[in-house]
């Protein structure tokens, strides 16, 4: 029944969307802002937008997410928000006392032009507080651009270098990802011996405990004196091109701190990469523990290889994460025949490759057997699988329509997963996180093979 | 949070009863608040996203059409079309240089996919500012398709969610235009034709399917249904709207305005009614049978009472057992239905000691007032900081709200009925009522709260 797509391609000259792929930057800033410790993001524009996005947000981490507005009305949009920040500013530190406030703007406040900057100058900041901002026009990018924008602020805000020489330490930027992630890869540096910085950090924030009290700035977040101490570090690893370089090459240009641009640690090439960088920039030794898990997660792909072998795949998502499920069901011997995001995918700088380049470059030898596309829709993802079906279906939950209109499996990851619970606290990245993608994997492939097998080939053992 | 937490702006709209003054409402929120509110195209969506056959376009960045992808919960016994999300993802250069063409290119290609009766274009904020003229490239598209394309004027900041609400009623009043004499000759035939009150019902969006509960007890009465506002509606039944000869309406924060609009357009007369809880459900049914003038109406609605009450008041009094005596907050968005929630938790033997909304009117503030106990706390547009204050202050076991009020009173160790978009169950009606009671029973008495370490 809700099946409205039709199989045959034709051209889509308008540039609408049809089931979008992607939302809006300030839903990512605000995401990021939450992962300071002691921030409260706050939205300048429109009550709506950060209703919505609280919303949103609220849904995916089933965890009260709080965040303020500038509230604008009809008189902000003509004369400018100007004075709508200033009260919103105070009347903030006045309420809910916050040591940060992340400012975001909308699509609105940007095209009125309002100079964040100069408002926030002119507001009365307590002493030791902190305001800052990122401009996230709705209309340019995507929700990972605004996460992007915020993280890339944080270190013109705060980031220093202020010893005469960089210090073992590194900078994890871990990207547009779940707390649960978050967590797995502060283990695994952990696990190396190497003392990090990471930023965003969500964790403790968004996956807070239940205490039976309301905590309005829960223990989580990186610290503002952390955030200031990236800029001593050694190295940062910027993990997910599209919401980690901005940050990474700021802490260059801003306190010298160089970058290894690495894929989101997904998988075991991805893992192995994370891993290795930082053997090689900090001498540190990969522990048995580590090893065993690498040493665990092979013994399982080789345990169960041939039940994806030559499968198809359609993933979806965004464009980091994206980019890791497809080297990681390359590497399980799928093909992943449909490869979309909805995030438009422009080359991030020199040397650096934009998301149709980079996903071809992970298919290498496949990539003129597979469909790869920025900027796309779910619409177009659907006429994929209709003119070229697939065994598999990874993307978030806007998937469910597709898997249901076509009877696919479907496996849920990323951003956002509204229709099931506990997804944000446990990792898809690391060795712990590629187990916990196998088992989903092909819990899914074998529950449907269960399904539909007739009754004599109906089998206990699989 | 301790006692910060109310600003000496905020304390105009907040309310304990027994305190001699009047609460303040509808007005502009302060800005910096972690305000529950939302703004005039998440008004204007909500109460014509359930329209099946439609496009919803939204016309703007790709956000505001991210969001309101079929997040409403209302349910379709025929079209789908309104669970797709349609935008015209406004880029920079449509900022500069205006988005109408690709406006008119969007409506041109989603007509010619789906071939709908009806186009809903959505003003966003930024719609409101780059000056785009939404009412020429509509006129245009339908001129050019022979179909009905609507805009919707739900630029964000201009008000808050009521503004959406009649932004709303104002495209549906367009929608069923005809002329005043043509209408009351329809009227007539169709009635006629009928044999039994054509009506039409207002402000119920088919949430779990909560309309077709109320279209069988109407029918069941001898009423027939003419087009629901705008649950499970299609674009042609609603055109037929000025046949009925009466509007109920349930939602009224969403469709007071329409019925007036109709009453004075169209002559057809509204009354308020309510499905939420036993008492009020037969309440309504009377109320629309004292309406519509028969005695003979009036025997259905006490036989349809009383076989309803049969079934279910004994299994609601099962769960009154457990829940009598417990204390509940109500934070919903319109005042109607949180003045039903004060009636139908006193049914489970419950007392409501905090009650607000995002946008209730003076009138039905002044009735909640008169309903609740001494104490109770009355608020408008209530900040998280003021929620938690006041369920803590107020000892109360349970919240009802929406989306984001729910982790919040999770967090506080508190049980949590969703009575928005995510509900499960129907919630009209005499079984909704027994769902009420077993949504309530199940939250206020799982064993889940046995784990929490705190102290309550």
């Amino acid at each position: 029944m809700l099946d409205y797509t039709p199989k045959a391609l034709a051209e889509r000259k308008s540039g609408g969307m049809i089931n979008p792929a992607k939302t809006c930057q300030p839903i990512g800033a605000m995401y990021a802002a939450l992962g300071i410790h002691g921030c409260l993001p706050h939205s300048h524009g429109s009550q709506g937008c950060c209703s919505y996005h609280r919303m949103h947000l609220t849904r995916h981490f089933r965890d009260p997410i709080m965040a303020s507005t500038s509230s604008f009305t009809e008189g902000a949009s003509v004369f400018g928000g100007g004075a709508n920040l200033k009260t919103a500013i105070k009347n903030i530190f006045e309420i809910y006392n916050p040591d940060v406030i992340a400012v975001h703007t909308t699509c609105l406040s940007e095209t009125i032009g309002d100079d964040v900057p100069t408002i926030i100058k002119q507001s009365e900041v307590p002493d030791g507080k902190v305001v800052f901002h990122a401009n996230t026009p709705s209309y340019q990018g995507s929700h990972v651009t605004g996460f992007s924008n915020m993280a890339k602020a944080m270190v013109t805000t705060f980031a220093e270098a202020t010893l005469a020489e960089k210090k073992a330490q590194v900078n994890l930027l871990p990207g547009f990802v779940n707390p649960g992630d978050m967590r797995e890869i502060k283990r695994i540096t952990k696990l190396m011996g190497v003392p990090f910085v990471m930023f965003p950090d969500t964790s403790g924030v968004v996956d807070s405990p239940m205490t039976g009290k309301f905590e309005m700035y829960p223990k989580g977040g990186t610290t503002t004196e952390e955030l200031k101490d990236a800029g001593n570090s050694q190295l940062t690893l910027a993990m997910g091109r599209f919401a980690s370089i901005g940050a990474a090459e700021q802490l260059e240009k801003k306190c010298g701190v160089p970058f290894a641009d690495l894929q989101t640690p997904i998988g075991i090439k991805a893992t192995d990469a994370f891993v290795m960088a930082l053997r090689g920039a900090f001498a540190a030794e990969v522990p048995y523990e580590l090893e065993e898990e690498r040493g665990q997660l092979v013994d399982i792909m080789t345990d169960t290889h041939f039940h994806f072998h030559g499968k198809k795949v359609a993933i979806f998502g965004d464009p980091d994460v994206v980019a890791g499920l497809t080297e990681f069901v390359l590497s399980l011997g799928m093909l992943p025949v449909h490869v979309l995001t909805g995030t438009p995918g422009g080359a991030l700088g020199a040397g650096v490759l934009g998301f149709e380049e980079g996903i071809k470059d992970i298919l290498g030898p496949v990539a003129d057997k597979c469909n790869v596309k920025a900027a796309g829709d779910l619409f177009l993802l659907h006429q994929w699988i209709k003119n070229e079906p697939v065994d598999l279906l990874i993307g978030t939950t806007y998937g469910k329509y597709i898997a249901r209109a076509e009877d696919i499996p479907f496996v849920r990851v990323g951003f956002p997963v509204l229709d099931r619970s506990v997804h944000s606290y446990m990792p898809i990245v690391g060795y712990r996180g590629a187990m916990r993608l196998i088992e989903m994997v092909s819990g899914a492939l074998l529950e449907r093979a269960d399904r539909d097998a007739a009754d004599e080939d109906f089998e206990l053992v699989m | 949070m301790g006692e910060s937490t109310a600003l000496p702006e905020r304390e105009a709209f907040i309310l304990t009863k027994g305190q001699k003054k009047t609460l303040r409402c509808d007005a502009d929120s302060l800005a910096g608040c972690v305000s529950q509110r939302a703004c005039v195209y998440c008004g204007a969506r909500v109460v014509l996203n359930p329209i099946t056959d439609a496009v919803h376009l939204v016309h703007g960045p790709i956000g505001c059409a991210s969001y309101t992808w079929d997040i409403r919960g209302s349910l379709t016994s025929g079209e789908d079309l309104f669970r797709n999300s349609f935008s015209t993802d406004l880029k920079e250069p449509d900022i500069i240089f205006g988005g109408e063409k690709k406006l008119a290119a969007c409506l041109d290609e989603l007509v010619e996919k789906y071939h709908p009766p009806v186009v809903f274009v959505y003003s966003t904020c930024i719609v409101g500012v780059i000056g785009d003229d939404l009412s020429a490239v509509c006129r245009a598209a339908a001129a050019r398709h022979g179909i009905e394309v609507l805009p919707v004027e739900s630029s964000g900041f201009i008000g808050n969610k009521s503004a959406g609400y009649r932004a709303a009623c104002d495209t549906l009043l367009k929608l069923i235009e005809m002329p005043p004499e043509e209408a009351a000759v329809r009227r007539q035939a169709r009635q006629a034709s009928a044999g039994r009150p054509v009506i039409n019902y207002l402000g119920d969006f088919n949430l779990a399917g909560e309309t077709w509960i109320i279209r069988d007890y109407l029918h069941r009465i001898g009423v027939a249904v003419n087009v629901v506002f705008t649950g499970d509606s299609t674009c042609r039944e609603l055109k037929k709207a000025p046949e009925a000869c009466l509007n109920l309406i349930q939602c009224a924060g969403s469709m007071q305005y329409m019925a007036g609009q109709m009453q004075e357009k169209y002559g057809i007369p509204y009354r308020q009614v309510s499905f939420l809880g036993l008492q009020d459900t037969a309440d309504s049914l009377r109320i629309v049978a004292e309406s519509l003038g028969s005695a003979e109406m009036a025997e259905r609605v006490e036989k349809l009472i009383a076989e309803e009450a049969a079934v279910y008041a004994p299994q609601i009094e099962y769960y009154k057992q457990f829940l009598a005596g417990k204390r509940a907050a109500v934070y919903v968005g319109g005042g109607f239905k949180a003045i039903s929630l004060i009636r139908q938790f006193r049914e489970l033997g419950i007392e409501v000691v905090m009650v607000g909304t995002q946008t209730g009117r003076k009138e039905e503030y002044q009735v909640m007032n008169d309903l609740v106990e001494e104490g109770a706390v009355i608020m408008d547009d209530a900040n998280p900081a003021e929620l938690e204050r006041f369920l803590l202050e107020q000892g109360a076991d349970l919240l009802v709200g929406g989306v984001k009020e729910r982790p919040l009173a999770y967090k506080l160790g508190r049980a949590f009925i969703d009575h928005n978009h995510d509900r499960k169950h129907p919630l009209s009606g005499f079984v909704g009522a027994l769902n009420f009671a077993k949504e309530v029973y199940s939250t206020v008495c799982s064993p889940v709260w046995r784990y929490l370490n705190a102290t309550r």
